[in-house]
């Protein structure tokens, strides 16, 4: 059954961005948002690559001059930063942004003014610290910045500042984002989605941004203590009057080790998605992989105190880490083997988003188990701070978060555009991007146990890392150039691809229920759902097979209970406003000033107050709709 | 027809469940956690109570590196934080009272409460200026000094905001428009002010009483 | 195995027993590793092929898999067990390492600067400590206590082939223990970023027969050669008149700052400036000239000197053994 035409286009209008130059700053759809999302991130991305590209060109030869230590500095440490706060975790949000509503049945997320305020708020903290270091102000004491180096006293200037305040917004941004997904699939799900026939993407997002609700205040706590120490004084971080070098690296970590995993498990749940569809087979043992996943959310909060095994830590409490840190290798283990099985199980289909995700089965595996040796308090106090550690982030990030969002990407491309990505080009751009990331970061490992420290801007010829060194660069290379040929890539298919059908692989989840790209409103007709896959397995008989009696001319959702997705209640969804584009610039006049002066957080408070009370403020016109399609509870 | 909130479908006769799951009977707006806002607001107090436990976690691990404690200064004094106390505990009866009267659509009643709530939020954050001055230690004189302005610093902003958006509230309240919505508006609004209180309880000891041990 | 110095070729207890914990560890991990490989491989190879309108197949969905739960629930538990060994090795390397004998241990003393390190060796007879920068002498198979300090930021002492490392955190004084059984001279480096010239931290250790370590010590209590030559007191005046004084300690000279690496017998080093350059006349000579050319951003000025001084000085600091 479809909708009449009629009705389809009332819906369309009602659910369409506004048109033009004001319309575009007040777009609410979450597909806009979260495509202009991934774009940035991955904006993000190639300019953090840019940035490793010149460290290893620096680093090519001993005794380069390419750039001296200040700008190293800057370079590595904006790097760091970049790939972490500004491409990784917000990539995975966007993802989740953009495909969450559609997996789960919805026309939108929970609250969509928050998620276009979010985003904002993400671009411009983004683009503040650009700015500086375009200004020769760029933060330079590491992504994790500790004290006392970026304190008052050793760094003095702005950097640790902006640094601090980017910190700020992203978690700002992270942290609505988190809320509103949290909201959207506890209470967005289509009737009969329970959650045990959620989709494992849907499951990671969520386990995800809980994780992220309780770990980001960590840093947030931390670079708030920094910035007050730096502007006013206070004494957090300062040992001579009773402050504590420590207390950073305990606040920092008990947020940095969880981040490593909120990079991590969408990536577990785009692989999960992929392999379902390309073996042609749900993925065996899915509620193990559910508590795989909580179980890592989870554990992943006791592992913080292995980044610190070099301090002055109790022996007890090293143990007792080491030993956290090493079992969180079993629902790691838990999901691998699983995902063989159902490999095993399957009938496979060789595409490209396949390829990028069975190299996870190669590096992932590698990374993780260099982490088991990290883990080890002893083994740790030879490799910490080495080349080892950076050879292990890059195995895990990349092979457990970037080649699956590489996959992602080429899996979901169609559906956002409507377009294939070309297959050709796509085996190219895998094959060099394998080849290359383990050309580049192999040789690390060997590094690291010759002595090589990280954040070094360049070492001596008698060291003898010059070859290993340069072995690693032509492998940067290589991935550079294979990030080149996705973009290419990219913009050529937009244009030229081949159109792609709804349903291009065989896929079983509900966003390829719809059309490729999806209409504003998703789906004319919200569907029920009675199985754990339900385009593969055929709609049970007796129940409807999709929902009807939303109004067309306001932005009207369903809401359904939390475990067990009955419908419950009808929501609206706000009309798209310029708010919270206005509310964000507003707010980021607040941090930037607040950088040089605290009165900057006084008076910058005012228009954010009346940005966001504009904000919450109803309409009439709105009211009056909503009245009209009143029902008290 | 704008108005009236056309719906597709809508059959004349009673819908068959066969062949659509008809919602349109279904309440446009619910009280507490069926509720969407009730989600959101909920996430925020998980936050923010995360932040007041790593402010408080981070006081003691302070304080067990500290030769002594507080720092050369003698602790703060009582009266002014107990004043707050005691205001935050007859703040949750209008509080509660308020929450009611919205849960039963009672406009009258949630505007007298809402202003009640309003002049005790007043209140405390005017007590609160004496009880920064009763600290007895600047933020920049040591590391107590800074922890402790930090804990009542955090809480003093979750209180300025509250008190703004119960503010906003109040005179959305008064002034309209008004839809069902706002009674479930002030019910959460309720449940955050509950946060912003039960949060005070452990930081007031910790502020107050942690250095007399 | 390339470079100057490596963790796993171990020349005392503490590094033999990491490097034993490492072997271990690496081959449980290249074990499972293979296993995992192995498994994938085989699993792509028989798996038939398929494309995107193969018919999906949900039997699994009503249907358990008792076998394959089988193989899944056991890769499990082998991994729980083989993880559960590790932790108890890693444990059991930690204790041991808490159990290096101390008796008869050398005191030493270093603290971290922003980009050198200050070393003092202790004695009950405080006339009897003596103070050199970058260098640490030690007696082969005698322990030795390092106590870690740090004047500014946070930094690392490392020296791969003897123990793991150990942070400098200022506010907090750390130890580390460590015996070299064999006679060499070891790298050091800094490992713990920071700022400007993290790169170029370096220090020796230099593991030494007893008799010669006693040697080398008496040797540096004794307080700086006098000067004796021409040029060399023109360097010694230079020196005490210039501004190298305001940094640096020469004993038995007013030359008494702590800012920089005391020089009382700084020709006897190997290398200066934290091991950025070897020690030779005309590295001297650059380094006074312009530090930064070497070591940008050091905490050292640049010295804008006449030719004849700045062989002088360099005369006088040559002089000093
Ligand atoms: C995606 C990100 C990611 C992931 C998934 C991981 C995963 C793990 N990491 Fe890693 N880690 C980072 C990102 C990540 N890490 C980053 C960015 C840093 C550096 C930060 C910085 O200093 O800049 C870091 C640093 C880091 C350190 C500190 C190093 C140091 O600074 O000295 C340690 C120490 O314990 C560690 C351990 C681990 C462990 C035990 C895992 C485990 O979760 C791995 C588990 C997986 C497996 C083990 C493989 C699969 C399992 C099986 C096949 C089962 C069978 C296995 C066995 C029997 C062994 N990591
Ligand atoms: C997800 C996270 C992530 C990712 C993807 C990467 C990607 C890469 N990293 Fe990153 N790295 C980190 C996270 C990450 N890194 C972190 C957290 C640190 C620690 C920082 C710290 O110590 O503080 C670090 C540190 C780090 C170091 C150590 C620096 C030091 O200690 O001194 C090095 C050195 O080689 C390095 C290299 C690289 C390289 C070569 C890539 C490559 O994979 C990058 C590939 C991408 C490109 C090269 C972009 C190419 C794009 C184009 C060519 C397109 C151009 C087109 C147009 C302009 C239209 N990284
Ligand atoms: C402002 C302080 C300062 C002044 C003035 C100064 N130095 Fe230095 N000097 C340092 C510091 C700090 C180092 C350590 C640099 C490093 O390796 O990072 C150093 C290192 C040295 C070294 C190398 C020592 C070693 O063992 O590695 C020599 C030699 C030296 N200085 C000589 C001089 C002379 C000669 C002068 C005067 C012309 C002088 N210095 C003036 C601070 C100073
Ligand atoms: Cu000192 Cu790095
Ligand atoms: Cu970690």
């Amino acid at each position: 059954m479809s909708l009449p035409a009629q009705a389809a286009a009332t819906l369309h209008r009602t659910w369409s961005d506004p048109p033009g130059v004001r319309g575009w700053f007040s777009a609410l759809d979450h597909k806009t948002i979260g495509r202009r999302f991934v774009i940035a991130a991955f904006g993000f991305f190639v300019a953090g690559g840019l940035l490793a590209a010149t460290m290893r060109l620096q680093l090519a030869f001993p005794e380069m001059k390419l750039v001296g230590p200040d700008l190293y500095n800057q370079v590595f440490t904006l790097h760091g930063t970049t790939m972490m706060f500004l491409f990784a975790v917000p990539v995975m949000l966007a993802m989740a942004i953009y495909l969450v509503p559609l997996m789960i049945g919805a026309r939108a997320t929970a609250f969509p003014r928050m998620t276009a305020f979010a985003f904002w708020v993400y671009v411009f903290g983004g683009l503040s610290v650009y700015i500086a270091f375009f200004l020769g102000s760029g933060p330079d004491a590491g992504w994790f910045a500790y004290v006392p180096l970026s304190g008052p006293e050793y760094s003095p200037g702005k950097r640790s500042d902006f640094w601090a305040q980017l910190i700020t917004f992203t978690e700002v941004s992270g942290l609505l984002v988190s809320i509103d997904l949290i909201t959207t699939i506890l209470k967005h799900r289509a009737p009969g989605m329970t959650l045990a026939r959620m989709p494992l993407f849907v499951w990671a997002i969520l386990v995800t941004c809980l994780m992220i609700l309780f770990a980001m205040p960590a840093v947030m706590m931390a670079s708030t203590m920094l910035i007050l120490d730096r502007l006013v004084g206070t004494h957090f971080f300062n040992p001579a009057d009773g402050g504590s070098a420590l207390l950073w690296q305990h606040l920092f970590w008990f947020f940095g080790h969880p981040e490593v995993y909120f990079i991590f498990i969408p990536g577990l749940g785009f692989l999960s998605m992929i392999i379902a569809t390309f073996a042609r087979r749900p993925i065996f043992g899915y509620p193990a992989m559910v508590l795989a996943l909580i179980a890592t959310g989870f554990l992943s909060f006791g592992l913080w105190v292995h980044h610190m095994f070099a301090a002055s830590i109790p022996e007890l409490a090293k143990a007792f880490f080491t030993a956290a840190s090493m079992m969180i290798a079993i629902p790691s283990g838990v999901q691998i083997f699983c995902w063989i099985a159902t490999l095993w199980k399957g009938r496979l289909n060789f595409a490209t988003p396949l390829l990028f995700v069975l190299a996870f089965f190669f590096i992932l595996v590698l990374g993780g188990l260099t982490g088991v040796i990290l883990a080890s308090t002893a083994l740790d106090l030879q490799v910490h701070d080495t080349y080892f550690v950076v050879a292990h982030l890059h195995y895990v990030l990349i092979g457990g978060a970037v080649f699956p969002l590489f996959g992602a990407f080429y899996y979901w491309y169609p559906k956002m555009t409507g377009r294939m990505m070309d297959e050709r080009m796509g085996r190219w751009n895998f094959w060099l991007f394998f080849v290359g990331f383990n050309v580049a970061f192999y040789p690390m490992h060997h590094l690291g146990l010759a002595g090589m420290p990280r954040r070094i801007y360049t070492y001596a010829a008698e060291s003898g890392w010059g070859p290993l060194n340069l072995l690693s660069t032509v492998g940067a290379v290589m991935v550079a150039t294979s990030v080149l040929l996705f973009i290419v890539n990219a913009v050529k298919s937009y244009r030229h691809g081949a159109p792609a059908a709804d349903n291009p692989w065989g896929a079983s989840s509900l966003e390829w229920a719809t059309s490729s790209p999806p209409p504003p409103y998703n789906f004319a007709l919200p569907p029920v759902v009675s199985s754990r896959e339900p385009l593969w397995v055929p709609h049970h008989p007796s129940r409807p097979p999709h929902v009807t009696g939303l109004a067309l001319d306001t932005r009207e959702s369903l809401v359904t209970t939390a475990i067990d997705a009955v419908p419950d209640s009808r929501d609206t969804s706000p009309d798209p406003s310029h708010w919270p584009f206005t509310a964000a610039v507003a707010l980021s006049i607040m941090f930037i000033a607040t950088i040089f002066t605290p009165w900057g957080l006084v008076w910058g408070s005012i228009p954010v107050t009346i940005a966001l009370i504009g904000w919450f403020w109803p309409r009439r016109e709105e009211t009056e709709r909503h009245l009209a399609l009143e029902k008290r509870p | 027809m704008r108005a009236k909130g056309h719906r597709p479908g809508t059959p004349k006769a009673a819908p068959r469940d066969d062949v659509a799951l008809y919602v349109s009977q279904l309440p446009s707006y619910v009280f507490g956690p069926r509720a969407t806002m009730w989600w959101g607001t909920f996430g925020v107090i998980a936050i923010e109570g995360m932040v007041f436990a790593l402010a408080a976690a981070s006081y003691f691990y302070l304080r067990s590196h500290a030769r002594e404690w507080p720092l050369g200064v003698p602790p703060p004094e009582l009266s002014w934080g107990m004043v707050n106390m005691a205001i935050l505990a007859v703040s949750t009866l209008p509080n509660h009272w308020t929450k009611r009267a919205a849960e039963q659509h009672d406009l009258r009643k949630v505007r007298i409460g809402l202003t009640v709530c309003v002049a005790f939020a007043l209140a405390f954050l005017v007590v609160r200026i004496f009880e920064f001055r009763s600290l007895n230690v600047g933020w920049d004189t040591n590391a107590y000094g800074s922890i402790v302005w930090l804990l009542l610093a955090l809480h003093t902003a979750h209180l300025l905001t509250d008190f703004v958006d119960t503010a906003v509230l109040t005179v959305l309240m008064y002034t309209g428009p008004i839809e069902g919505r706002r009674y479930a508006d002030v019910a959460d609004n309720a449940v955050y002010w509950d946060f912003v209180v039960l949060a005070w309880i452990p930081l007031y000891f910790i502020v107050y009483w942690a250095p007399r041990l | 195995m390339n470079g100057l110095f490596h963790a796993l070729d171990p020349a005392g207890p503490q590094a033999a027993l990491i490097a034993q914990l490492w072997w271990l560890t690496v081959a449980v991990c290249a074990l499972v590793l293979v296993a995992v490989l192995l498994a994938f491989f085989i699993a792509l190879r028989r798996a038939p092929r398929a494309d995107a309108a193969t018919p999906a197949d949900v039997k699994p969905l009503q249907q358990a898999e008792p076998r394959t739960r089988l193989v899944v629930t056991a890769a499990t538990i082998a991994s729980a067990v083989l993880l559960v060994g590790l932790v108890a090795a890693s444990a059991a390397t930690d204790r041991a390492l808490m159990q290096l004998p101390l008796q008869n241990a050398l005191n030493v003393q270093v603290t971290a600067n922003q980009w050198w390190w200050d070393v003092r060796y202790d004695d009950p007879d405080p006339s009897r400590i003596f103070a050199t920068a970058n260098e640490i002498y030690v007696p082969v198979g005698r322990p030795v206590i390092v106590r870690l300090r740090a004047n500014d930021v946070i930094h690392s002492f490392w020296v791969p082939n003897l123990h793991g490392k150990k942070d400098l955190i200022p506010g907090t004084e750390g130890t580390i223990h460590f015996r070299a059984d064999r006679a060499g001279t070891y790298h050091g480096q800094c490992a713990e970023y920071c700022g400007l010239q993290h790169a170029f931290m370096a220090f020796v250790v230099h593991a030494v027969p007893q008799e010669e370590f006693d040697r080398w010590a008496e040797s540096q209590r004794k307080p700086a050669a006098a000067p004796s030559t021409a040029p060399q007191k023109r360097g010694h005046d230079l020196f005490m008149s210039g501004t190298c004084m305001m940094c640096h300690a020469i004993q038995g000279t007013p030359a008494q700052a702590r800012k920089g690496p005391d020089l009382t017998h700084v020709a006897s080093r190997e290398r200066i400036a934290a091991g950025r350059l070897a020690n030779t006349p005309e590295n001297l000579a650059s380094w006074i000239r312009d530090p930064h050319r070497h070591k940008p951003g050091v905490n050292m000025p640049a010295h804008v000197l006449a030719q004849g001084d700045l062989e002088a000085l360099v005369a006088y600091l040559g002089a000093l053994r």
